[in-house]
């Protein structure tokens, strides 16, 4: 399988992604799953500058990752599959039947949230949909970079 | 321009602090420079802190990295605005030029304080 890492992350492409698991993982693309940053090409330029030359940016919306995931994973490039939102990612889930692993890269405050981790803030909406996509088979972990340890779902929800 | 150019120094963890008081500390200015740490925040929370730290004056933003969340952030907020500019690669040495170059314009303060900064870089022999 050639995505190494399903992140959600509400920074998005930002150091931790690129350098922080980029870097030890090798990855050769970051599909950023958002429909937001899919439908401006500014926004998308943005996020390009981010990442060096020798890494490709894939933008997707949500539901042209669902249809394009096969082809991303027969890549024979390490990859990673990004999300702003827990709801983009859970999308991705159920639309695909593919996704395995999540790991929870960064939800921070918001009105309505309450703290979990110190990098991870859910409603309890959200814990419910990941308690939810646990049920279904996902493995589900919080870890912002690779040294720390992965914390699983049952520890903070 | 009336107004002093405020340098907001907008970087990961505690990176700007620190560049901040060593501006003070080897300057003795206090009141150029601001600094932003995006530590707990999503793009929302780090352009709240952003607005704040330049309260509606003229600004030269020094972001850390010339990618990832300091930067988007700092681009998104000085979009279509003539009197914010924004440097990458934020060291001492464009600090202390800046912090006495206050009286350009935005543009033309990042510029220069870009070149100091780039000519800080070196690789002396030992």
């Amino acid at each position: 399988m050639s995505i190494v890492l399903y992140r959600i992350d509400d920074r998005l492409i930002h150091g931790q992604v690129v350098v922080g698991w980029g870097q030890p993982l090798r990855v050769g693309f970051i599909v950023l799953v958002d429909d937001a940053v899919r439908a401006s090409e500014w926004e998308q330029d943005l996020h390009r500058m981010g990442v060096p030359p020798q890494i490709d940016v894939v933008f997707a919306s949500t539901a042209e990752a669902a249809q394009r995931l096969p082809e991303w994973e027969a890549d024979p490039r390490p990859g990673i599959v990004l999300a702003g939102s827990i709801d983009a990612l859970a999308a991705l889930s159920s639309n695909s039947h593919r996704v395995k692993r999540i790991n929870l890269g960064g939800i921070h405050h918001q009105p309505g949230r309450s703290e979990r981790l110190r990098y991870v803030y859910l409603s309890d909406a959200e814990a419910a949909k990941l308690r939810e996509l646990a049920a279904q088979g996902v493995e589900i972990t919080a870890q912002d970079v690779p040294t720390a340890r992965a914390v699983p779902l049952e520890e903070f929800v | 321009m009336s107004e002093p150019l405020r340098g907001v120094i907008v970087s990961h963890a505690a990176v700007a602090q620190a560049l901040k008081s060593a501006v003070a500390a080897i300057t003795g200015v206090e009141d150029a420079l601001v600094s932003v740490s995006n530590e707990g925040c999503d793009s929302g929370a780090l352009t709240a802190r952003l607005t704040a730290a330049i309260g509606g004056q003229p600004a030269v933003l020094f972001v850390d990295l010339p990618g990832g969340s300091c930067l988007t952030s700092s681009i998104r907020l000085a979009k279509g605005k003539s009197d914010i500019a924004l440097v990458t690669g934020v060291n001492l040495a464009m600090l202390l030029d800046f912090v006495f170059h206050r009286d350009l314009p935005p543009l033309e303060a990042a510029r220069r304080a870009a070149e100091a900064g780039s000519r800080a870089i070196r690789t002396p022999a030992a």
